[in-house]
């Protein structure tokens, strides 16, 4: 009996273990932990672009986490993400003008929804939409822009002393003013140097 | 496979193999209500392949999560994303390395044992004497040690994971000197409950499944010599190895 008892005893003791284990596992290194406890509440925001956004991100505020993104559906109608987030009912103290807009965290990232506070004197309640919205940055499109940027700036930059008294001198005024935007720095950085 | 316990190699033969094998299952699988009677003998059983298989496991994920530690801050240096650390340690043991790593340690350590166990006790016809006295051997031998498996297999990743996790911490953080914080939420963003920690919960009820159907297996059916034991405690390493990856995959894929 004293022998049953031990083996018994031993094997309770590896249950108990391999099950605190596995709750060790799941609620301490998951996004378990990161569950909004207790009461939330809805608001709605219509992105153009959600980019990379997957459920379970997180919603934060000045970088603190209030909340999750519950929900991503595009609106048939309109062709755009409606995206549901659901706010923990403590932080329920956020301007109803405040804007929503979706970012990466880093630089490559998992992306989240970040609320700006604006100073409207109502607060959000369940159910509210966020009207102002910004979409995520598209790496692509960024690069894209950059690229296309700098190679219309130095095609025009060349093409600028050499050619300018010989060839298409009405072409010019056209294309200045397209060019001057991203131009702006790069003309400005030798004029300070 | 004949009396001398080497088994001629064949295709017919290997079928054959699988489909005694399948049919021992499904008598386990009928066997299982009769061994509740012996319900102190699964007990036991779950001490013998679980407990008692504790220190090798919690030292094996202790050192795994030790190396993982060092090879992906390793790699991830070279990225500039030594961040990561936790979450792809905690993801690559979770879905792959804590079930996988512990159903070769539970096939090596636990498997040999039952298979050797079942295998005596065949060689010293104490199984066919059970037969005479109108007790299964199915429900008193074999069906506590099938069920201690699927029991104890779970409970042992989950330890295996958490001491790898709590390795690649010790040398993540405390030797390499990584944030802690960082390391911590970087994980908790990136591990979900479902499709990480309880898919490798069912790959390794899967795992215990197979690793003891093939040892229990094994000594049942192994040749009464004692190079018969032999061969058939090789086999279940053998082939509980290959079967524990080849359903690996299968479920990876399916699973995903």
């Amino acid at each position: 009996m004293a022998q049953r008892q031990s083996f018994q005893i031993g094997t309770g003791l590896f249950i108990l273990l391999g099950f605190s284990a596995l709750a060790y596992l799941a609620t301490q290194t998951t996004s378990l932990a990161n569950y909004t406890q207790g009461a939330s509440y809805q608001l709605k925001a219509r992105f153009t672009n959600v980019g990379q956004l997957k459920l379970r991100a997180p919603v934060k505020i000045a970088g603190v986490r209030v909340g999750t993104v519950s929900e991503i559906q595009l609106e048939a109608d309109k062709l755009d993400a409606l995206v549901t987030l659901s706010l923990d009912q403590r932080f329920n103290q956020i301007p109803d003008d405040s804007a929503a807009a979706v970012f990466t965290s880093g630089l490559l990232g998992d992306q989240y929804v970040s609320l700006q506070p604006g100073g409207s004197p109502q607060n959000f309640k369940s159910g509210d939409e966020v009207v102002l919205t910004q979409s995520s940055m598209q790496l692509e499109e960024l690069i894209g822009k950059y690229l296309v940027g700098s190679g219309d700036t130095g095609k025009a930059a060349d093409k600028t002393q050499p050619p300018k008294p010989e060839q298409e001198p009405a072409a010019r005024p056209s294309t200045k003013p397209d060019v001057k935007p991203g131009a702006k720095p790069a003309a400005a950085k030798p004029a300070t140097g | 496979m004949n009396a001398t316990g080497k088994h001629r190699i064949g295709v017919v033969e290997g079928i054959a193999q699988v489909g005694a094998c399948g049919i021992f299952l499904l008598q386990i699988l009928a066997a299982i209500p009769a061994s509740l009677k012996h319900f102190r003998e699964t007990v036991r059983q779950i001490w013998f392949v679980g407990a008692m298989s504790l220190t090798i496991i919690m030292t094996c994920g202790l050192f795994v999560g030790m190396v993982l530690g060092l090879q992906l801050y390793y790699v991830l240096s070279i990225f500039g994303g030594t961040a990561a650390l936790g979450s792809v340690v905690s993801l690559s043991l979770y879905r792959e390395l804590g079930p996988v790593v512990t159903a070769l340690l539970f096939a090596g350590r636990a498997g040999t044992s039952i298979t050797a166990e079942i295998g005596l006790m065949r060689a010293t016809d104490q199984i066919d004497a059970m037969e005479m006295m109108a007790v299964d051997p199915r429900a008193y031998v074999v069906a506590p040690r099938f069920i201690a498996g699927i029991v104890a297999m779970p409970l042992l990743a989950c330890v295996f994971n958490a001491m790898g996790i709590f390795g690649a911490h010790l040398v993540g953080v405390s030797w390499l000197g990584l944030d802690n914080g960082t390391f911590w939420s970087n994980m908790t963003s990136s591990v979900d409950v479902w499709t990480d920690v309880i898919n490798g919960v069912w790959k390794s009820m899967a795992f215990g499944a197979v690793c003891s159907l093939v040892a229990t297996f094994q000594g049942y059916t192994t040749a009464p010599t004692s190079e018969g034991v032999a061969y058939a405690t090789t086999r279940t390493v053998v082939f509980s190895s290959i079967a524990t990856l080849a359903i690996d995959f299968v479920m990876t894929a399916f699973l995903m």
